[in-house]
Parts: structure tokens; C-alpha cells; sequence
């Protein structure tokens, strides 16, 4: 059995990552869940949340937007559109971006075709900061 | 033969249009680069998510998704990608000719073929040939995969409301720098890809259900070749600009040579006849 797993993070744009880790905590359609080696081939659509793995006694943080998370023979590949890393965020925007999400939010109502865009939008802040936070007190 | 005040005018104009292709060869082969590069960051993303679209698809399940069969084929959409600024060879003749015979060739096979434009250039060469349903223009030099996703959702939409049933893809794909491909791709109905056969998985958990995860994964599909093929074509057209202008910077050079040669002619040819008049006077004085 392999120790390790293999994980690769592909957005449109660029290869993130391509790292042996230890585990994988993502947020899935049906909630968070966990991963480590030797886990059975797996797929699952990804919600706007929180990637975690850890290398040894290193635990890194990612934000990720709406995407894939594969399991393969220990390779776990994660499609996502966008993924910053803790150290990559910029709070002060995600600040921003929170406000502006909270004001519009409050104008319409759930059947307005944009409450999801800006719910979504929410959520992206939301987690920005969630993980950056995590990054100034590791 | 000419003046020798023409043939500097045009030495120097000259001149000054092989200074103005040099820099926009460099331009365009910077620009190139950093699209070459997103061409290639931008592969690993499309294969791995047709990888799973077939590790998906093959083990059933497909067949019934609105995305991916469709009985009736009357109307047909084209997608053309072409550029938004010109001066780039053949680029945007070559695509927009194989759009043109595109809907000659099918016209007997739908009932009625659309366009839809991506790029200034093809737009205009297009609307007066054909019917162009919508265009989008400048929005190449600034791609990003949002725009390419937001066009994607407009094509289902159009797609799942009847406005089109088969929907095509023409775009230079990137060869070489010196070569572009005109590439025909059928965009939607989804044909489920048939990749070799892998080793079979029967122990794969989905979750949500595999129905669900395959009716997300076929729009996400459009959207990631569309950008993908818009990808394509911007790293072409750079490809095709910095040639075109390579070829009319050496021309250019050429002409001055010729040019300079013509000048140095006329110049001596001038100096001679003056040396005959003035030794025809000195000889008729001293006569």
C-alpha cells in the first residue's frame, strides 16, 4: 500500500499543486469529508470551501471555488476554477467583496435570478477569510 | 527613370514601415509566449476533465442527459473564432472562407445554420454572407475563463430552449508558430467521449449520484473547450501575426536594397552627364 498521496490541483489557468501528501480534508456535495492513503476510487462534485492537507506535521489551507475532487489509485485530482492559497489572499478585497455581496443581498429577494450570483459571492469571501485567518494563527 | 528626390521619399517611407512591422513582430512575439504559455497551463485542466467525463460516461448513464442526445438536427449554430484586429496574414481570411464553406457544404443538411461570432474581424467579413445570431468582440485581448463560462451558459441555454440543435466550433488550433490548423469541433450535443479502455473501476463511489455529477460535468465541458479553443486561436493569431510581419520586415529590406541601388544609379548617372557638359565647355572654349 502507498503511503502517500499523490495530489494534483489543476485549475483552467495553471497546475497549484502537485505534491505527496498525508491526507485531504475538502468540503463535497454531501459535506466535508476526509481522505488518506489506500482510500477507495471515489468522485464527488466540490462546494465553495475550505481544501486542507497535511505533509507530514505541515497543514497547508486553500481556498477553493465550485469543482472536482477525484480519487484514483492514490492520486487524487482536484478540478476546480479557482484556488488560492492562504498566503495568497487578499483579505482587504475579500472584505470588500464581503460588504458588497451583503448590501446587494439585502435589495433582492430569493427568486431574483442574481441572489444566487451574489450568495455564491458571499461564500467565496466568506471562505477567503476563513482561511486567511487560519494562515495568521499558524 | 525617377527623381532622385522620389526615390529617397520612398526609401525613407519605406523605412519607416519595416520599423513599424519590426515592432510589431516583437510585440506580437511576446505576446505569443505568454499565450503559449496559457495554451499549455490551460491543457492539463481540459485533459483531465475529459478524463473523467469518460471514466464517467462509459459506465453508463449518459445516454439520457438533454446535453448529450438529441433527436431532431434542423438547426445548426457555428461558432467562429476568428480575432479582433487585422494584420495578421491569413488568419482570419482562412477561417472566415472555411466558415463560408462550412455552411455551403451543410446547407442541404439543416434546415437553417447560424453563426456565432467571437473576434471583430470574422464578424465583419461574415454578417454580410451569412446569418450571424450574436457577435461578442473585444473580448480576446482580455480573456478569462469567466467569459468563456458565461458564453458557454448563453450556448446551453440557447441549446436547451430549441434555438439550435447541433453546435460547432471552427477555431485555428495552434500547431507551430508558423502553422495554424482550422479545426471543426461538434460542441453540443455532447458525444460522449469513447477514450481506450481503461481499467475497470467497479468499486467507484459517487457522490452525489452519478447522474448528478455527469448533468454538472457536460456544461462545464462546453464552457472548458470554448476557452480552450478561444486559448488556441489567441496563441495563433500571435503566431500568424509575428510571420506575417516577420515576411514584411525581410521584404521591406529587400525593397530598400533595390531602392538604394536605383539611388546610387541616378546619382551617378547625374554626375556623369554634368562632367560632359563641363568638359564639353572647357573644350568649346579652348576651341
Amino acid at each position: 500500500m502507498a503511503e502517500k498521496l499523490q495530489l494534483e490541483l489543476i485549475t483552467p489557468y495553471r497546475k497549484v499543486l502537485s505534491e505527496q501528501v498525508d491526507m485531504i480534508t475538502a468540503f463535497g456535495a454531501l459535506g466535508e469529508f476526509a481522505v488518506l492513503p489506500g482510500h477507495a476510487s471515489f468522485l464527488t462534485s466540490l462546494k465553495i470551501g475550505e481544501l486542507t492537507y497535511a505533509k507530514g506535521s505541515d497543514v497547508y489551507h486553500l481556498a477553493l471555488n465550485w469543482g472536482y475532487f477525484e480519487v484514483v489509485n492514490d492520486t487524487v485530482t482536484i478540478l476546480v476554477e479557482t484556488a488560492e492559497r492562504a498566503d495568497e489572499i487578499d483579505l482587504e478585497r475579500a472584505r470588500e467583496a464581503l460588504g458588497r455581496a451583503e448590501e446587494a443581498l439585502k435589495k433582492l429577494t430569493r427568486e431574483d435570478k442574481d441572489f444566487i450570483v451574489y450568495e455564491s459571492a458571499l461564500q467565496r469571501a466568506l471562505i477567503r477569510m476563513q482561511v486567511a485567518a487560519k494562515k495568521a494563527r499558524g | 527613370m525617377a527623381s532622385l528626390k522620389s526615390i529617397r521619399k520612398r526609401i525613407n517611407s519605406v523605412k519607416n514601415t519595416r520599423q513599424i512591422t519590426k515592432a510589431m513582430k516583437m510585440v506580437a512575439a511576446a505576446k505569443l509566449r505568454r499565450a503559449q504559455e496559457s495554451v499549455l497551463a490551460a491543457r492539463p485542466y481540459a485533459e483531465k476533465l475529459e478524463e473523467v467525463l469518460i471514466r464517467l460516461s462509459s459506465s453508463g448513464g449518459a445516454g439520457d442527459h438533454p446535453l448529450a442526445a438529441r433527436e431532431k438536427t434542423e438547426k445548426a449554430l457555428l461558432i467562429v473564432v476568428s480575432s479582433d484586429r487585422g494584420l495578421c496574414g491569413g488568419f482570419n481570411a482562412n477561417i472566415c472562407k472555411a466558415a463560408e464553406t462550412f455552411v455551403r457544404e451543410n446547407s442541404s443538411q439543416y434546415a437553417e445554420i447560424s453563426l456565432l461570432t467571437i473576434g471583430r474581424k470574422g464578424f465583419e467579413y461574415l454578417r454580410k454572407r451569412a446569418t450571424v445570431r450574436k457577435n461578442y468582440s473585444n473580448i480576446l485581448s482580455t480573456m478569462s475563463y469567466q467569459e468563456a463560462s458565461l458564453i458557454g451558459q448563453e450556448l446551453i441555454d440557447g441549446y436547451l430552449a430549441g434555438d439550435y440543435d447541433v453546435v460547432y466550433l471552427l477555431y485555428n488550433a495552434f500547431k507551430s508558430v508558423m502553422s495554424q490548423d482550422i479545426t471543426l469541433k461538434q460542441l453540443l450535443p455532447i458525444e460522449p467521449p469513447q477514450g481506450p479502455e481503461e481499467e475497470f473501476l467497479p468499486e467507484a463511489l459517487y457522490e452525489p449520484s452519478k447522474e448528478e455529477l455527469l448533468a454538472e460535468l457536460f456544461p462545464k465541458n462546453v464552457e472548458v473547450q470554448l476557452f480552450h479553443a478561444m486559448l488556441e486561436s489567441i496563441a495563433s493569431e500571435h503566431g500568424a501575426r509575428m510571420t506575417a510581419m516577420d515576411s514584411a520586415t525581410k521584404n521591406a529590406t529587400e525593397m530598400i536594397a533595390k531602392l538604394t541601388l536605383q539611388y546610387n544609379r541616378a546619382r551617378q548617372a547625374v554626375i556623369t552627364t554634368e562632367l560632359m557638359e563641363i568638359i564639353s565647355g572647357a573644350e568649346s572654349i579652348k576651341g
